[in-house]
C-alpha cells in the first residue's frame, strides 16, 4: 500500500518538518506521495517534488484550503486515504489538529508522534512526558500517524532536476462552519526553533520579559533560536510559540542552552535529546542539572554578558 | 447554553513515573492520581461561561473506572452542576473515549464542549478533534481565548508560529491549552456540597458503543538515561569546553 504524507508549509514556504516526515514513511516503505493543501501553494508543491523518495506530489489549491482549517482539510483527507495504507504528517500544531479528525471520519484509531518505525504497523512514541517509550501496534487497515520530527533525520533534495510528477486534486470541501479572523504570528530572523541547531532558553530565572534580550544577544553570535520554559511563557517574558516542553516545542538540536530554567519534568520531555545540554542556574540543586552535560552554578546576570562577551 | 466539559484521571503531574519490570505498562499502584490538568483548565473555562451568563448549566463528563469519581467530585466542586460516569475498566484510547463522548452529546445536546487539549499520560492530543469529527462539529483546538459572540464563538488558538484566531459556529468543541485560564482551588464549602450534586452512572453497553481499542499497546520501556556531565567553574571554562571537547560552536 502506499503512503500518503500532509506537507506543512509557512509563509509560502515548505517547511523542513515534511523532510523529516518523508524519512519516517520511507522507512515504513513503499509508494510515496506528499499533499500539499493550502491556497497559492505551487511553489511548495514544486519544493516538494524534489524531496528524495517522493513518486506524487498532489495538490488541493482553494481558498476553502487557506490556512488549512482543520474542517476542510480532513474531509480532503479523507477523501483520499482510501486509496492508502498510512497517511503521516508532521506532529505540529497543523498535523494534530488535522489527523486525528481524519482518522475518526475514517473510523480509524490514531498514532501520535511516533519517534521510531519498527514495521509496517508498529511504532514507538513516548507517553509520560517521555518518561516512557510505548511499542505500540495497529490492526486498523488505515494507518493514521503523526511523526516527531526531529526523531527522524530529513531525506535530503533529489539529484535529479526532475522532481515527482504534480497532480491537481480537484475536490474542494466546502466548509460553512469555521471562518479564519486573523493570526498573529512571531516575525523573526532567525532560524525555527524545532530545526535551529542550536537553541538557547530562558526560564522563570530571567525575571522579566526585557531579559529575554540578554539571550537574543548571545543567540545572534550562536546563530540559535530562542526558547522558553512553560514558566516563562506563564508569565509572560516570552510568547507562546518559544515554550518547549511535553506541550510545547520539542527540539533536538546540537547545542541546548537552559538558563535560569529549574527543569521540570514537563520541559525536560521537550529538550533532552539535545546532543549537548548546557545549564546556567544559580540552584545548584535545580533538576536541570542531572541532564546537563556541563553546568554553570551561576547569577545569570553574571554570566551571560560574560558569555556574550567570550563569544 | 448547555456546556459539556470531558475531563480524564491520570497520574498526578508532579509524579515520576516507574515502568514495569515486566514492561507491559507503567506502574499505577499506589501512585496520586488527579485530574488531567488540561482538563482543569476546561473545567474553569466552562465555570466562567456560567458565572458570565453565557453558560446557563455545566455538565461533567468521564469515562473510566469506579475511582475517576473523585475526579467528577472535584470538577462538580469547581462548580460544574452535574456529572456522568461511563464506568469502564478498558484501556480506553482516544476514538473509544470519542465515540462515548458522542453519544452524550447526542444525549445532552450541548452548546459547547470543552475537553483538554491532551492528557499528560498518553500524551495523545486526539479526543476533541475525534469528538469534533464524529459529531460534525467544528473544533478550536489549542485555545487561548474563547469568547460567545452573536450566536458564535471566538476562539484564539496556539499555533506553531503564534497565534491564530477563528471564528466558529455553534455547538463547536474546543481544547484548553495552557494559557486559556488559571484554574481556582475548591474550598471546602464547596467540596462538601458537590458530594450531593447528582452524578449518573452509565456504561459503554447502554451508550451502545464499542470501546476496545485496535491499537494494541505491546511494550513500555523506560528512555534511554541521560547521564549528568561536569559543573564548570567559570564562563571562560564552559567555553573552552563547549570549543574543544564538545565541539559545538566555534
Amino acid at each position: 500500500m502506499s503512503i500518503l504524507v500532509l506537507a506543512e508549509h509557512h509563509n509560502g514556504v515548505l517547511a523542513d518538518a515534511t523532510a523529516h516526515v518523508v524519512a519516517a514513511a520511507r522507512q515504513i516503505g513503499g509508494e510515496l506521495h506528499v499533499l500539499v493543501v493550502g491556497e497559492g501553494v505551487a511553489a511548495i508543491a514544486e519544493a516538494a517534488s524534489k524531496l528524495d523518495g517522493v513518486g506524487r506530489v498532489l495538490v488541493a489549491d482553494h481558498a476553502n484550503y487557506a490556512h488549512l482549517l482543520a474542517e476542510p482539510t480532513a474531509a480532503l483527507m479523507a477523501q483520499l486515504a482510501d486509496d492508502y495504507g498510512h497517511v503521516l504528517a508532521a506532529a505540529s500544531t497543523t498535523g494534530k489538529n488535522v489527523l486525528p479528525r481524519l482518522a475518526a471520519l475514517k473510523g480509524v484509531g490514531q498514532i501520535s508522534e511516533i519517534i521510531a518505525v519498527q514495521g509496517v504497523d508498529t511504532f514507538k512514541r513516548p507517553i509520560y512526558a517521555g518518561n516512557a517509550i510505548a511499542t505500540v501496534q495497529s490492526e486498523d487497515t488505515l494507518k493514521v500517524i503523526t511523526v516527531r520530527a526531529t526523531a527522524f533525520d530529513a531525506v535530503a533534495a533529489t539529484q535529479s532536476d526532475d522532481g515527482a510528477a504534480i497532480e491537481a486534486i480537484d475536490f474542494v470541501a466546502d466548509n460553512d462552519q469555521s471562518t479564519f479572523i486573523e493570526e498573529q504570528l512571531a516575525e523573526s530572523d532567525r532560524p525555527e526553533l524545532g530545526s535551529a541547531k542550536v537553541v538557547i532558553s530562558g526560564g522563570r530565572g530571567m525575571g522579566s520579559r526585557e531579559n529575554f534580550q540578554l539571550l537574543e544577544r548571545i543567540a545572534d553570535k550562536l546563530g540559535a533560536a530562542i526558547g522558553a520554559s512553560r514558566a516563562a511563557v506563564d508569565a509572560g517574558f516570552a510568547p507562546n510559540d518559544m515554550q518547549v516542553g511535553q506541550t510545547g516545542k520539542i527540539v533536538a538540536p546540537e547545542l541546548y542552552i537552559a538558563v535560569g530554567i529549574s527543569g521540570a519534568i514537563q520541559h525536560l520531555a521537550g529538550m533532552k535529546d539535545a546532543k549537548v545540554i548546557v545549564a546556567i542556574n544559580k540552584d545548584e540543586d535545580a533538576p536541570i542539572f542531572q541532564v546537563a552535560d556541563y553546568g554553570l552554578v551561576a547569577d545569570l546576570f553574571e554570566a551571560l554578558p560574560a558569555l556574550e562577551r567570550q563569544l | 447554553m448547555k456546556v459539556l466539559v470531558a475531563i480524564k484521571r491520570v497520574i498526578d503531574y508532579n509524579v515520576k513515573i516507574r515502568v514495569k519490570s515486566d514492561h507491559s505498562d507503567v506502574d499505577l499502584t499506589n501512585v496520586k492520581m488527579a485530574m488531567n490538568p488540561f482538563c482543569e483548565i476546561a473545567v474553569e473555562e466552562a465555570v466562567r461561561l456560567k458565572e458570565k451568563g453565557v453558560a446557563t448549566e455545566v455538565v461533567v463528563v468521564t469515562i473510566g473506572p469506579k475511582a475517576a469519581q473523585e475526579q467528577l467530585r472535584t470538577a462538580l466542586a469547581l462548580g460544574a452542576d452535574r456529572a456522568i460516569h461511563v464506568e469502564t475498566d478498558l484501556r480506553v484510547e482516544s476514538l473509544g473515549a470519542a465515540r462515548a463522548l458522542a453519544k452524550i452529546v447526542e444525549e445532552q445536546q450541548p452548546g459547547l464542549v470543552i475537553l483538554g487539549k491532551q492528557a499528560i499520560d498518553t500524551d495523545n492530543n486526539q479526543t476533541g478533534q475525534m469528538l469534533a469529527a464524529l459529531t460534525g462539529l467544528p473544533q478550536g483546538t489549542f485555545a487561548s481565548e474563547v469568547a460567545v459572540e452573536d450566536g458564535r464563538l471566538r476562539v484564539t488558538r496556539e499555533i506553531d508560529g503564534g497565534l491564530e484566531t477563528l471564528e466558529l459556529t455553534l455547538p463547536a468543541i474546543v481544547t484548553t491549552d495552557l494559557r486559556l485560564n488559571e484554574p481556582r482551588y475548591a474550598k471546602l464549602p464547596d467540596i462538601m456540597k458537590a458530594k450531593k450534586k447528582p452524578l449518573e452512572v452509565r456504561t459503554p453497553a447502554d451508550l451502545g458503543v464499542e470501546l476496545a481499542s485496535r491499537i494494541k499497546l505491546l511494550k513500555v520501556e523506560p528512555p534511554a538515561e541521560r547521564q549528568a556531565g561536569i559543573k564548570v567553574g567559570s564562563v571562560d571554562e564552559l567555553i573552552d569546553k563547549l570549543k574543544n571537547e564538545a565541539k559545538v560552536i566555534s
